[in-house]
């Protein structure tokens, strides 16, 4: 293989990675099958890493294989499979086309910052949690970006285009009813993709080469990589076109050395050289110039697509505001709910386990059938800020579903069996008779029981042919789905509280029916 | 056509008859004043056969298809599929029934036949798991989303005393015929669920209902001036018990019924009877009777009594 095929190859794995994995995140049609998530998630650093630490199995040791990776032929990971590395490369590839920057220089390596940025979140993991490695982890971050604000930008897309197609009565198109956007924390993503735009527009891989803990990692280990970037200074004419195309800024020209540690393995420098001094191994002939062509449309198309996604916002926000809802009676005189726990989501085990291993990419938010799952925001405390949590205010959880711990690339929820799902109680129901619209306006609801699965909430006879509910906590599993149907506001008269630590619920029993003779006659 | 109607309408005629005069109920053969005078009947109650097969007596007692569709109309269907539930648990109407009730209205010439609800559980799994999606694409009907508010407009329900006015499905509003088919289930707040309580899913904010008493908002709703043309009780499969979702299949019984009438509330009353309670036990029902939106005097409608 030659140097210039080398280049494309890693473009067309790249792509692949980018691809998949931001498809992931965005299939509000849920096209991609469950069974293909860990398989294309399976080589994310530090979700395979987590994981790995988790139970020590070879089903999760994509993070050796990155090791292994480095060891071999350094830092390529963040080429070719890290998704915010890649999604940097698409932005300076933007930045090219619209002549923002076109040419890179050296840049001194900041070791200070690296090693900081490296040491704080082990540290922090090991007194606190894993809060520091969630909020830097380039996996997480990329996901994060692409559930909080792609994926609502395409909903939004989808239903402006559906909108125009269900005019013409064409219904292949849907329009998705997209639940909470959270202002309260989707600062941070939307601040991580400015910065990344940012720095990938002026300064290449800065980012990589400054923030990113997994990016220092992997270069501290590329210092011993079997096959590395090397100048051959008796060849080398110091003109310097490798280092106007090197993103990370580690080629030194002018002394003939390259900072291997910075190199994040994307070989764009490997096709510039016109005598072949600067070589991956030593194996590769000269490819000649592949310098990307110009296109004019660029800046159109970049202009087409802002546009496109601010129209995309546009129509997300009309959706937006079908989530406020009608409230009851408003009355003031009710007795606010009383929460211990947030709830977490079913298979994450307890509070615990799920805080300890989540690094809320919110996978599981962009795969949730119903909306609900969302990012937490104090529920957790402040050092599991963003791990998602159910918000049964927003919608509740599907009883057949087991979508989020098929997902879950960590084991922060671990995928259930649908019959131990049906079972598995993430919350205890709690029911306030004082607040319940029977109780208060004597008129008939039930709203609560009609959606309960397993008939945890029964509604059992009242006064005047009414009936209310009532509860049965052992059968309940905690879904939600009366909390989210009972019509009292401002304080709800029905509400799940979550279980520090899982539990199973008792299967919903009950007698057999008695089957009355048939009869013979119409009853009218 | 004309001779299948005929012969049809003779056996249908001729069961009645048979089946009136054996149990000796000889005046329900003379009813005081029909309802409607434009159909032989107005209310067909027909068991014992296939929810598909009890569709074709029924609407074939009822003059066919073609007294309720005309050429080049368009047809909305409003099934209950509500939850993510198969046909066995009867938490949703029998899928069967919807398909064959699509194949009736393109055989009359409609237009197109569209079928949605506005679900309580996740809509795309109801649509798939309830089988109806299925049966309606395989009938030539168009499925439909009820799950997002820009399909459904504001409109006044001058007549309610509580809901005084609700945002209805755009297909509702403009589909030329209304065909709603319920199923009989058990309910924990209303007791029974049928075709007036049906209706709350052709709304978008049902949860105004549940804080404004249920009973009365689902008896306004029927004051709205676009009411079903035809109600159809899918009464094949019964949840008895644990309604309106179900646990499991335990709380099913099969009772090979079918219901079909006009007036939404003579239906329902019909319906109450089969399941076995009475009419006014169903709050609605005299709510429905005292806004005038029909009677639940089953003794005085033309009913035809079809044995399979």
């Amino acid at each position: 293989m030659n140097q210039k095929n080398l280049r494309k190859f890693r473009w067309v794995i790249s792509l692949l990675f980018l691809v998949s994995t931001a498809l992931l995140f965005v299939d509000y049609r849920e096209l991609v099958p469950e069974k293909w998530y860990s398989t294309i998630l399976f080589l994310q650093f530090i979700p395979s890493l987590v994981s790995f630490v988790r139970v020590f199995s070879i089903a999760a040791a994509g993070c050796l294989v990155v090791l292994l990776l480095t060891l071999l032929f350094g830092r390529i990971y963040c080429s070719t499979i890290c998704p915010l590395g890649i999604l940097q490369d698409f932005f300076s590839f933007l930045s090219r086309k619209l002549r923002i920057r076109k040419r890179y220089r050296l840049k001194k390596s900041y070791s200070l910052i690296r090693y900081v940025f490296l040491a704080l979140p082990f540290i922090f993991l090991v007194f606190g949690g894993i809060f520091l490695v969630y909020l830097l982890d380039p996996y997480s971050n990329f996901g994060r970006i692409f559930s909080g604000l792609a994926r609502p930008a395409l909903v939004g897309i989808n239903n402006v285009a559906a909108g125009i197609f269900e005019k013409m009565h064409i219904y292949f198109l849907y329009p998705v009813n997209y639940k909470g956007f959270h202002w309260a924390t989707i600062w941070f993503p939307a601040g991580i993709l400015g910065l990344v735009i940012w720095m990938s527009f002026f300064h290449g891989r800065l980012y990589c080469n400054t923030i990113c803990p997994v990016g220092t990692l992997l270069g501290l280990l590329s210092r011993l990589s079997l096959y590395r970037i090397k100048m051959d200074k008796s060849t080398c004419t110091r003109c310097g076109k490798c280092a106007v195309v090197c993103k990370a800024g580690c080629i030194d020209f002018r002394n003939m050395t390259l900072d291997f540690d910075r190199c994040v393995g994307c070989f764009n420098c490997l096709d510039t050289c016109d005598t072949d001094s600067i070589k991956y191994q030593h194996a590769f002939k000269s490819a000649g110039n592949n310098k990307m062509d110009d296109s004019a449309n660029s800046k159109r198309a970049f202009i087409t697509g802002t546009m496109i996604y601010t129209l995309g916002l546009l129509g997300l926000s009309k959706s937006l505001k079908a989530n406020i809802r009608a409230a009851g009676t408003g009355n003031t005189n009710l007795i606010p709910e009383e929460k211990n726990h947030p709830v977490s989501p079913p298979g994450s085990i307890s509070l615990k386990h799920f805080n300890d291993y989540c690094t809320a990419c919110h996978l599981c938010i962009s795969v949730c059938p119903t909306g609900v799952l969302q990012p937490s925001f104090l529920e957790y405390g402040f050092t599991g800020m963003m791990q998602p949590r159910m918000d049964y205010h927003t919608n509740y959880c599907n009883y057949d579903c087991t979508r989020c711990g098929e997902a879950c690339p960590t084991g922060a929820i671990l995928p259930l069996e649908t019959g131990v799902k049906k079972l598995t109680q993430m919350g205890r129901v709690k029911f306030v008779i004082e607040n319940c619209v029977v109780y208060t306006d004597n008129t008939a609801c039930g709203s609560c029981s009609e959606h309960c699965p397993t008939q945890a909430v029964r509604m059992v006879p009242y006064k005047n042919g009414l009936t209310i509910p009532e509860t049965h906590v052992e059968t309940c599993i905690g879904c939600g789905a009366c909390e989210y149907a009972c019509p009292v506001r401002p304080y709800r008269a029905i509400y799940v509280d979550g279980n520090e630590v899982h539990r199973m619920a008792n299967k919903p029993h009950f007698d057999e029916m008695e089957i009355e003779s048939e009869e013979e006659e119409f009853p009218f | 056509m004309k001779r299948r109607e005929f012969i049809l309408k003779s056996a249908g005629a001729g069961l009645l008859a048979g089946t009136s005069l054996a149990a000796g109920r000889i005046d329900k053969l003379l009813p005081n004043e029909p309802a409607n005078p434009g159909l032989p009947f107005d209310l067909v109650a027909v068991k014992g056969g296939s929810a598909a097969a009890m569709f074709d007596k029924a609407i074939a007692a009822m003059g066919g298809m073609s007294k309720f569709v005309k050429k080049n109309q368009t047809v909305v269907v409003k099934p209950n599929i509500g939850w993510d539930s198969s046909p066995e648990r009867a938490a949703n109407t029998n899928p069967e029934l919807v398909g064959r009730i699509i194949e009736h209205c393109l055989q009359a010439g409609a237009k197109s036949v569209y079928v949605f609800d506005h679900p309580v559980n996740e809509w795309t799994r109801c649509y798939k798991n309830s089988g109806i999606e299925f049966a309606v694409k395989k009938a030539g009907g168009i499925m439909v989303t009820g799950n997002s508010e820009g399909h459904y407009h504001s409109v006044q329900i001058p007549k309610g005393k509580n809901l005084k006015s609700a945002k209805v499905h755009e297909l509702i509003l403009e589909s030329d015929v209304f065909i709603n088919v319920p199923t009989l289930k058990t309910h924990g707040g209303t007791r029974l669920s049928i075709s007036m309580k049906n209706l709350m899913g052709v709304v978008w904010n049902r949860t105004f209902y549940h804080g404004n008493n249920l009973h009365q908002c689902i008896a306004d709703f029927t004051t709205f001036n676009k009411m079903p043309h035809l109600n159809v009780v899918d009464a094949f499969r019964v949840l008895k018990r644990n309604g309106p979702r179900g646990v499991s299949v335990a709380d099913v019984v099969e009772m090979k019924y079918q219901i079909i009438g006009t007036d939404i509330v003579a239906t329902d009353a019909a319906a109450t009877r089969v399941f076995g309670i009475e009419p006014d036990q169903l709050k609605h029902i005299p709510m429905a009777v005292s806004l005038g939106s029909g009677t639940s005097d089953l003794n005085s409608l033309r009913i035809s009594r079809i044995t399979m």
